[in-house]
């Protein structure tokens, strides 16, 4: 592949840029101004983006910050933004960005290649503290900086105020993905280093809005960048996120007109009133996600080292009704993938639900009368009811599974302790893509690297030649080879399934959010795949 | 004998009485009384939507957001919230009372010593408590009891040591102390009456609080574990949809303050026939 | 006096170091490594390791104490893990709020409670009495969560009389301290009750009354004020209680009180959050019952101050 074809690439990604406004106007085409009123119950915890990982913080960095490459909103498609154009060089290990000029961060100062390097190198040390080193392993020197040895990545060089040059020790198809990631944020190193450690109480960024007033507590008001960037966004002029709101509250607010989007969506009390009141028409988002919500069986574990075993509990949930238990809100699922996920294949169909089968199969293993083992789930409603349901039907085929519901962490620490959590229900912690690669389903929660003690693969498995099949298919060059590459994805993720079947999935999980009737655009601004809440895109009907 | 006959002639000892028996029976006979089993999520307990369904001549109260028989589940629920609202409030009172009388009653170097105790016991996070042993001990019904226990006899030392700090300054306790009367027969024959309504309050209205204090400590992973029902926590899953299904909510409710009430009743009716100083007042 | 106060404050302090070594030892045997839930899914071994390090959570237990302990000497609670920010500002956000309604929520308790307990306690045994109990066994039964919302629905939502949340104004603490009130004022009616009948009946109660004594002030000005000593030490435990935070009420009303930072902490196993509102709870324990020991020999002047 050529310099000139990626060029094109390139130019293909800002078509599609430019299409957006086009696709949008099937509604109507967006206004300017207005101010908005976001509920979450949490506190926001930072909005450091080198630190912010939940999903509440994620949207607000987002939108006070930018990077080399964006997505288009409510879409997986990458394009530009702080970089113009990139260059790929021919064994895929060499990234090249020229910067858009005259990009100004919030304190006037202009952004420059060094900021790129610096910021990212931020990211990276472990004096940061932050969750999201791990992307950027392939840059040459991050292992030495996790090590400690190495203050700065030599594999960023700032070429000059406008080029930046990122050297990977190998290829990675989803490189792009990762510098579109929060993580790969700008900062202004004078505006971090003012703040002296409190940069995630007082960001400065590039981004489409500033933070203007944090009360600890009670609210956060963003303002509008009128020096942004990107033409015509953002379109509200400010939106001021309320926390310490309990979501049936926030809801009624919403009614009463005093709330425009309730960000934690509709508790599953209210969903079915909700529904199906005309009151609320018009007022619900309920779409796709990037999730799926699965059982992991510990293959370390007697019994489940057993495949037969696991393809037997696989048999035995009936997926159906616990769809039924959460009032239809997901999908049944047949595989790790979620539907929306590139690689994802609609021809398999999994396990089907068969109790008799699946008898059958745990008598082959020598398990005629069943087995007891343990479960363990979030306490947070409606997880430990799901976790009752799977537990009667495990009962149905002779397997007795004591429920242990706890906190979050302590879910966390079991499922990442060596032999200990035989099952873990991931729902509540479960496993919502960082970016829409399939890849981002494997490696953290699948692969040999990550079954290892405090890590998230808690079925602990560790298939080598799949290990092997996954790191080919990401050294495959994307674009040029990307349908070839979701291909092979797809088949590594049936085949863990066929043969091994380290999970139970059970369904993909529908996102629900709550707005206001004044508030316009399509849904998937307001479910972003990638950004949970599109800040920038959302605007106020006139 | 006498007892019983004089709680018998009072109507409203007798009701309390009477809702108290029911429930014994009931939490004792649960597995003859009922049709479904407490943990069978029926295929049809459930609207086809996901809905619970409201109380019916098939579903006595109705069925929870699992599809589960709430008459069945509040039944076997009794087992576990008697146990709770008697055996581990009970407790607490005893030790609070204890505690607190000591305290009181002794001062100087020891009934301070005890004093401060209780400060660094009602001091200490019982939430992180409970997380903790959660982690290090397998859950069980006589844990969260026993966490109960431990939590609660702090408020009642409190107060029963500031009453018994006023008690044993009246003029009829000085004059029994100088007529050289031993301190346990002050404490128990002169002190201890006077304290009962104190522990009557607190063991009767505690009943009802440290019910649904269960339902917390079990959320946090140290008491009954899903599915096994407890009246705090039928509430406690449900409490959301008091508005759409309020009988998940109103009806354990319900029968909780009934219990509590009831036994409140009895231990005041108790209190008078047994005190004679009462006889014949209230 | 001057002696109780500083002996008492001394050992208030003793307690608190108490209060800070056993949580700082349960926290340090949680299964659930701080390190793990900051360096997030995509982490390596080695990253963990790196920020465990930067924590200084590879030091040994006494070792970590002591450098907190340190660190509190000189007004140090250390950065949240999670915030990566001082904690001492984040408490310190959400003290005033919480003073606030701790303040209120024991007004409207004890009025509540004196209020029904005297009317109870005078008409012991009728229609009044028996009402009053029943509704004092409603309150204390209710789930916290309902009653808030209840409430919330009816005099916020439909009658429109509140704001349905947040802080700031008298009109925004009506609604949560009221939740608090019915929730507890059962205990202190139920306490005065019991209490002013067991005065009543006392010989210099009788006597006062045979002196012809209006049974109005024989009950305020003879039998209240011995009632009042469970109260006193009933508040010093409110005192406690509600200022490590009420989770539910504070959650429902969107009240930015420390309830909800701790709660949060908690589930995010957040060491320096979890000590830091443990000690400003536990100082508030101490000292309300500290205030309670104190106030009663004014009271009950029989009670001498040890």
């Amino acid at each position: 592949m050529n310099k000139f074809a990626k060029r094109i690439s390139m130019v293909a990604l800002l078509a599609t840029s430019a299409l957006v406004p086009a696709k949008l106007a099937f509604a109507d085409t967006p206004t300017n101004g207005g101010d908005i009123i976001v509920t979450y119950k949490d506190d926001i915890a930072t909005l450091d983006p080198a630190v912010g990982y939940d999903w509440q913080n994620w949207s607000m960095i987002n939108a006070l910050f930018s990077r080399l490459v964006d997505y288009t909103p409510g879409t997986t498609e990458l394009g530009p933004a702080l970089a113009d154009s990139y260059d790929v060089s021919d064994d895929g290990k060499i990234y090249t960005f020229k910067l858009h000029s005259g990009v100004k961060f919030t304190n006037g100062r202009e952004v420059t290649a060094a900021d790129v390097k610096w910021s990212i190198e931020r990211a990276v040390n472990p004096k940061t503290q932050g969750p999201g080193a791990g992307f950027f392993h392939s840059i040459v020197g991050a292992d030495k900086m996790t090590a400690g040895t190495a203050d700065t990545l030599e594999g960023i060089t700032a070429i000059d105020d406008h080029t930046v040059k990122f050297t990977l020790s190998q290829p990675d198809a989803t490189f792009l993905n990762v510098l579109a990631l929060n993580f790969a944020s700008v900062v202004p190193k004078e505006a971090v280093e003012a703040a002296n450690g409190d940069f995630g109480k007082h960001p400065v960024g590039s981004g489409a809005f500033t933070l203007k007033e944090w009360t600890i507590g009670q609210r956060l008001v963003f303002q509008k960048n009128p020096d942004y960037f990107i033409k015509d966004r953002p379109h509200v002029d400010s939106f001021t996120v309320e926390v310490g709101q309990e979501p049936l509250v926030a809801l009624l607010r919403l009614q009463k007109g005093e709330v425009d989007i309730a960000g934690d969506g509709i508790p599953p009390a209210k969903y079915l009133e909700m529904k199906k009141s005309a009151e609320f028409e018009g007022m619900i988002v309920d779409r796709q996600q990037l999730e799926t919500s699965y059982v992991t069986l510990n293959t370390q574990v007697k019994p489940f080292d057993n495949a037969k075993v696991r393809q037997a509990v696989n048999m035995a949930i009936n997926k159906d009704r616990i769809v039924r238990i959460i009032n239809g809100r997901a999908t049944p699922a047949s595989q790790v993938l979620p539907p929306l996920m590139p690689g994802y294949d609609q021809a398999y169909k999994g396990y089907a639900y068969d109790p008799e089968k699946a008898k059958a199969l745990l008598a082959e293993a020598g398990l005629k009368d069943g087995f007891s083992t343990q479960i363990y789930t979030s306490n947070t409603d409606p997880q430990p009811r799901i976790t009752q349901a799977i537990q009667q039907d495990l009962a149905a085929i002779g397997v007795k599974a004591e429920i242990k519901a706890v906190a979050n962490p302590n879910v966390i620490a079991a499922g990442g302790t060596q032999g200990q959590a035989p099952m873990v229900w991931s729902g509540g912690l479960g496993w919502i893509a960082d970016f829409p690669d399939p890849s981002d389903f494997y490696g953290p929660i699948l692969g040999c690297g990550s079954a290892v003690a405090g890590g998230w693969n808690w079925s602990w498995y560790c298939n080598k030649d799949i290990d092997a099949r996954g790191q080919a298919a990401d050294a495959m060059p994307v674009p040029a080879k990307a349908e070839e590459r979701n291909k092979a994805w797809a088949q590594i993720f049936t085949d863990i399934q066929t043969n091994d079947a380290p999970w139970i999935p059970v369904f993909n999980e529908r996102r629900v959010v709550a707005k206001s009737k004044r508030m316009g655009g399509p849904d998937e601004i307001y479910i972003d795949p990638t950004r949970v809440i599109d800040y920038e895109a959302i605007y106020v009907n006139k | 004998m006498r007892v019983l006959r004089e709680l018998v002639r009072r109507p409203s000892a007798l009701f309390g009485l009477i809702v108290v028996a029911i429930v014994l029976l009931a939490a004792l006979f649960a597995p003859w009384i009922v049709h479904f089993s407490p943990d069978n999520q029926l295929t049809d307990g459930l609207s086809l939507e996901g809905a619970p369904l409201p109380p019916s001549g098939e579903h006595l109260f109705g069925t929870d957001t699992l599809g589960r028989d709430l008459f069945s589940r509040v039944l076997f629920g009794a087992r576990t919230s008697l146990i709770i609202g008697l055996v581990a409030n009970g407790v607490a009172v005893a030790i609070g009372l204890l505690v607190g009388l000591l305290a009181g009653y002794l001062r100087g170097a020891i009934g301070n010593l005890l004093m401060r105790f209780t400060d660094l016991m009602m001091a200490f996070p019982a939430l992180l408590l409970a997380i903790a042993l959660a982690a290090l001990l397998k859950p069980s019904l006589w844990i969260v009891a026993m966490v109960i226990a431990l939590v609660n006899w702090v408020q009642v030392a409190r107060i029963v040591y500031t009453e018994t700090r006023g008690l044993v300054e009246r003029d009829f306790i000085v004059a029994e102390r100088s007529l050289g009367a031993g301190n346990g027969r002050i404490i128990f024959l002169h002190i201890l009456p006077h304290l009962m309504p104190t522990a009557i309050v607190w063991g009767t209205l505690g009943i009802a609080t440290t019910v649904l204090l269960e339902a917390t400590l079990s959320f946090l992973g140290i008491g009954v574990q899903p599915p096994q029902p407890s009246w705090g926590n039928i509430i406690f899953e449900s409490q959301s949809y008091f508005q759409d299904a309020p009988w998940l909510v109103f009806i354990p409710g319900a029968i909780i303050l009934a219990t509590a009430l009831s036994f409140n009743l009895i231990g005041d009716a108790l209190r008078d026939i047994l005190d004679p100083t009462q006889r014949g007042r209230l | 006096m001057a002696v109780f106060l500083a002996r008492r404050l001394v050992q208030a302090v003793l307690i608190l170091l108490g209060v800070a070594a056993i949580t700082f030892l349960l926290l340090y045997y949680l299964p659930a490594d701080p390190a793990v839930l900051i360096a997030g899914r995509s982490a390596t071994p080695q990253m963990v390791a790196a920020i465990r390090h930067e924590l200084g959570l590879d030091q040994p237990l006494v070792m970590q104490f002591l450098h907190y302990v340190g660190s509190l000497l000189h007004g140090d609670l250390g950065r949240s893990y999670t915030q990566k920010t001082e904690v001492l500002p984040l408490i310190l956000a959400r003290l005033p709020a919480t003073l606030v309604l701790m303040a209120a929520g024991i007004v409207v308790e004890v009025a509540l409670g004196l209020t029904f307990g005297i009317i109870a306690a005078v008409w012991r045994g009728g229609f009044v009495d028996r009402s009053i109990m029943m509704l004092s066994f409603v309150g204390v039964s209710s789930p916290q969560f309902v009653v808030a919302l209840l409430l919330l629905y009816v005099f916020a939502a439909t009658l429109g009389w509140f704001p349905m949340s947040g802080f700031g104004t008298a009109r925004h603490v009506v609604l949560p301290a009221l939740t608090l009130g019915v929730l507890g004022a059962g205990w202190y009616a139920r306490m005065v009750r019991s209490a002013m009948i067991e005065v009543l009946r006392q010989d210099y109660v009788r006597t006062a009354h045979a002196k012809g004594l209006s049974g109005r002030r024989v009950v305020l000005s003879h039998a209240l004020p011995n009632a009042l000593l469970p109260i006193i030490a009933m508040v010093g435990i409110d005192i406690g209680q509600f200022m490590s935070g009420v989770v539910v009420v504070e959650a429902v009303y969107g009240w930015p009180g420390i309830g909800q930072l701790a709660w949060q902490a908690i589930q995010q196993v957040d060491v320096p959050i979890i000590m830091g509102v443990t000690l400003v709870s536990a100082l508030a324990i101490v000292l309300g019952n500290l205030l309670a020991d104190f106030v009663a020999p004014f009271v009950d002047p029989r009670i001498r101050s040890q």
